[in-house]
């Protein structure tokens, strides 16, 4: 990577939702910031800044990660996914169908980092327990469900996506 | 209107979808951090890093050489742009002292850590708070008061310089001859409680955008309220705009839980800028920022006493509490007041006396968190109640059952008084009935049995519970306006605020119930004052009382004159014709319809046409309804902890609740509203500390020091509902956002006492620490040889 000029902007490119994206940012823009500000994705929500609340969680190349702690400059080899990627043609999910069914989400500034988080997995452990479930969910802050119901949420897709499979 | 004017549609009661879930889940919600306009400039404060110092000067001159600051705004320059520098009293009383509230910047001396002094505005956050660290405050530290312990001390120094001393106020409350119930009392026990409870922490900080309107000469401001009409007003006010020019959109609020309602200094100075310079001004406050300025709950140090007889049934409680206020009062002390009056809750008890001191800190101040105060007084009484059973031997359950109003004394009528001045009355709900159902779930009478087992097993379990009572519906009025336009389509406009409760579906289940429409079909309005005049806003669990209420009655109205206007177009007698799905009908041949499309059609008017006679224009209402009694929503909860006396970790193993929150509207809403609020006394209980060092230095400021429940703290939780409805309101719905929460605390201190009987432990503090348990454990042991 070049080196740059006190106050000069880098220009980097990245991989968001499937879309390619070229950007002029400040070499310390966080990718969270860079993703809201630059890319006007504003579902991935900020609300701690210091990598404890899980608001701000996508998937780097799959895997789960704050984009409160990770320069955009460094996200320039990976493939961002963002919670706006999650439903399909418009539709919801089978995951963010049973979260509005089942009263997953109050004021929904936590959700969108929860649903990236149990779509990694849903993805990786199909046969994920409720214990599993909380555990995966304990790098998430909600104020508002206590839980309960994010947790019923996760179980209902665990389990009709078994049906689904065991059909198959 | 009654049963026969209309097919009924009973939507409420179900559990309807939410509409603003799909946007939510989506990523398509809209914050007020998402709010981007061109040109805007962001905003960064200037904090004071000492908890009490004098300012001898703000320079600016290194920040605004860094590229992209634009103006660092100190108090000297602020002081040109509003009306007065310090910030009006929220709630004015004339049982306050002058001048209590904080400024809009401070000018001379900062009184707790983290008092904005000045505002640097840049081109990006980045900038602004780059410039912030350049800007050279010259400070002058004075000595810091930490405690209410400190702050009473003889020689103790000021909170501020110019108070005439550490106390804000004193007040008594209470009723009956207390000192003649203790006289000759065969028991009297004595309890010193310590209660903290933190800060609100919604997942979204706070936040908002000013935007200058050069078409109109007006203010537009975007901002994460409760309170969206009492920040218009009080943003015109300081500005000396009139209310017309200045409107506030709260739009998706991640969350409140009572901080964000109160007008803040930072809300104002970004509108001033906004305003001054012509510019779109944003501030989005970082969680440091929060754990900085926005308002918390702490402590109150409560000194009581009970009286009772050899059954445990109470004579009389009395004692003093500290309320530990913080540096400024913006908005009165009804968090002290609430936890005074709530003491005795539930129970009947004959002779009650409590002496309150608010008392100032060098701390940020306190306005009510979830639960308001009532928690603490809960706390207090089902302590008190514990300690009988304790001390006399008897069975916890049953000397609450002793001691509570019964179903058959309902309404009860308490001798004290809600803040409005009228007489707290219980108004319905079978308390008793409550605590027999829950314990039976939890099997109470089995659990001797197990704790045995347990302990066999070197296990340490415990049960404990507590009953709640939270006034709801707080006045004095909620506006609801209810319309149907030309298409069809109905609007509900409320000045209550929607914050993740589900207000919004609540407000349109209301709405489509009077006027038989599908829930999908009515578009509700809130958080917006171009949409309604006049508002209240979010918080003491009031809002589907009282804007419920006036939904209620304007689609009532609306109702009434599709009906009127729908016979006058079927050329029918008016008795003949009811509402069904959209369409006035004959009532005996539903074909016989016209839509509700046609009849605002008509209401629309064609010009030089006349209306039909006698209805006027249009098909909407809008309703201020005043409730006159607070509607009392009760709890009992009850739970299962393990302690592991090694580590004093305390694991809450199971949590049974119920509540008796009248009608339901949206049962699967009010769920959610339990069980928020559980969890976040679990928080309370266990967790939640905001910690200051002896220098009022705060020292828990990430969530990594301040910890809030996570999901592997919390057991599945069992929640059940009774609906007695509320006689003083239409819907006869009692209010869910708080109640939740209140008896948490005191059942989980109830279940950790049980547990740890054998080493004689008694909870009276909260949070409950893990050392603090070895601690005491360590203690008992060392005792015991």
């Amino acid at each position: 990577m070049k080196k740059l000029e006190v106050g000069e902007l880098a220009r980097i490119s990245l991989c968001v939702n499937g879309a390619q994206h070229a950007v002029s940012v400040e070499p310390r823009t966080t990718l969270g910031d860079c993703l809201r500000n630059d890319l006007g994705l504003t579902g991935t929500h900020l609300g701690c800044e210091h990598g404890v609340c899980g608001a701000c969680t996508v998937h780097v190349n799959g895997a789960t990660a704050r984009s409160c702690l990770m320069l955009a400059a460094q996200a320039q080899r990976y493939e961002i996914h963002t919670v706006e990627s999650l439903a399909g043609n418009g539709e919801l999910n089978d995951l963010q169908q049973a979260f509005r069914e089942l009263h997953g989400l109050q004021c929904g500034f936590c959700t969108p980092g929860i649903l990236m988080t149990l779509t990694e997995l849903l993805r990786d452990m199909p046969e994920a327990t409720e214990e599993d479930v909380r555990l995966a969910l304990s790098g998430h802050i909600c104020r508002c469900t206590g839980y309960q119901n994010i947790v019923a949420a996760a179980m209902r897709t665990l389990e009709s996506r078994r049906a689904v499979h065991e059909r198959a | 209107m009654n049963a026969r004017d209309r097919v009924p549609a009973s939507h409420i009661g179900k559990r309807a979808l939410r509409a603003e879930d799909v946007r939510l889940l989506t990523g398509a919600g809209r914050y007020v951090a998402d709010i981007d306009l061109p040109d805007a400039l962001h905003v960064a404060f200037v904090r004071s890093p000492y908890a009490h110092a004098l300012i001898r000067g703000v320079d600016g001159s290194a920040a605004l050489e860094v590229p992209g600051v634009v103006a660092v705004i100190d108090a000297r320059e602020m002081a040109t742009y509003v009306e007065a520098l310090r910030m009006p009293l929220g709630w004015p009383t004339s049982d306050l002292p002058p001048d209590i509230t904080p400024y809009v910047l401070c000018p001379e001396e900062v009184c707790f850590v983290g008092e904005a002094v000045a505002m640097v505005l840049a081109t990006s956050r980045y900038i602004a708070e780059d410039g912030a660290a350049l800007v050279m405050v010259d400070y002058d530290p004075l000595p810091a008061v930490s405690d209410v312990h400190a702050a009473l001390e003889p020689d103790a120094p000021k909170v501020r310089r110019e108070a005439p001393g550490n106390v804000l106020r004193e007040f008594r409350v209470g009723y009956g001859e207390c000192d003649a119930a203790f006289q000759d009392a065969p028991h009297v026990f004595r309890e010193t409680i310590s209660q903290h409870r933190g800060g609100a922490h919604p997942m979204e900080c706070r936040g908002m955008v000013a935007q200058y309107d050069k078409h109109q000469g007006a203010l537009m401001i975007w901002a994460s309220t409760q309170m969206p009409h009492e920040l218009a007003f009080t943003v015109a006010k300081a500005l000396g705009l009139p209310d017309s020019l200045v409107r506030v959109v709260a739009p998706d609020v991640g969350g409140g839980f009572g901080c964000k309602f109160v007008v803040y200094p930072e809300e104002l100075a970004v509108a001033a800028v906004a305003w001054h310079h012509k510019r779109a001004v944003k501030w989005i406050e970082d969680r440091m920022e929060h754990f900085l300025g926005a308002i918390q709950e702490r402590d109150q140090l409560w000194d009581v006493e009970v009286a009772c007889d050899d059954k445990g049934v109470v004579r009389g409680i009395r004692g003093t509490m500290l309320h530990d206020q913080g540096a400024y009062t913006p908005q009165g002390v009804n968090c002290a007041y609430n936890s005074s009056t709530a003491v005795t809750g539930p129970y009947a008890i004959p002779a009650y006396e409590m002496r309150v001191t608010v008392v100032q800190t060098n701390k940020i101040y306190v306005i009510p968190v979830r639960g308001a105060g009532y928690p603490q007084g809960t706390f207090v009484m089902e302590r008190l109640l514990d300690r009988i059973a304790f001390e006399l031997g008897e069975d916890r359950a049953a000397v609450r059952a002793r001691n509570l109003v019964l179903a058959e004394k309902m309404p009860y009528t308490k001798p004290l008084t809600a803040r409005s001045g009228r007489p707290i009355v219980l108004d319905s709900g079978d308390y008793l009935d409550a605590q027999r159902r829950v314990l039976e779930q939890i099997d109470y009478a089995g659990f001797d049995a197990k704790r045995q087992a347990a302990r066999r097993d070197g296990r340490y379990i415990g049960l404990g519970f507590a009953h709640a009572v939270k006034g709801t519906g707080r006045g004095p009025f909620e506006s609801g306006s209810v319309r149907v336009s030309s298409n069809g389509h109905v609007a509900v406009a409320t000045g209550a605020m929607a914050m993740g409760q589900g207000l919004n579906t609540a407000m349109a289940q209301i709405a489509a119930e009077q006027l038989c429409v599908p829930v999908e079909a009515v578009q509700v309005i809130s958080g917006d004052t171009a949409h309604t005049s006049m508002g209240v806003g979010g918080f003491a669990s009031r809002q589907t009382v009282t804007a419920g209420s006036s939904v209620h009655y304007a689609a009532v109205a609306v109702a009434a004159k599709l009906r009127k206007v729908g016979a006058i177009m079927l050329k029918m007698d008016e008795s003949a014709v009811c509402l069904r799905d959209g369409t006035v009908c004959a009532t005996d041949d539903p074909g016989r319809a016209v839509t509700y499309s046609e009849i605002a059609r008509l209401l629309r008017g064609i010009p030089g046409y006349d209306l039909p006679p006698g209805v006027g224009a249009g098909l909407e209402a809008t309703i201020h309804w005043e409730p006159t009694d607070m509607a009392y929503a009760h709890g009992f909860h009850a739970c299962e902890v393990e302690v592991d006396i090694v580590t004093g970790e305390v694991r809450v193993l199971r949590y049974v609740a119920t509540h008796d929150s009248g009608t339901l509207i949206n049962p699967m809403t009010a769920e959610g509203q339990i069980h928020g609020g559980i969890v976040h006394g679990i928080g309370n209980a266990l967790f939640e500390c905001m910690r200051y060092d002896d220098q009022a230095q705060p020292i828990s400021t990430t969530f990594a020091d301040y910890l809030l429940t996570t999901a592997t703290e919390v057991p599945p939780l069992e929640i059940s509902f009774t609906e007695s409805p509320a006689p003083s309101n239409p819907l006869g719905v009692k209010g869910v956002g708080e109640a939740g929460t209140i008896p948490v605390t005191a059942a989980i201190a109830s279940a950790i006492d049980d547990a740890l009987a054998d080493f004689r432990i008694r909870v009276s503090r909260v949070p409950v620490e893990p050392v603090e348990l070895v601690r005491q454990i360590a203690a008992h042991e060392q005792a015991a040889g």
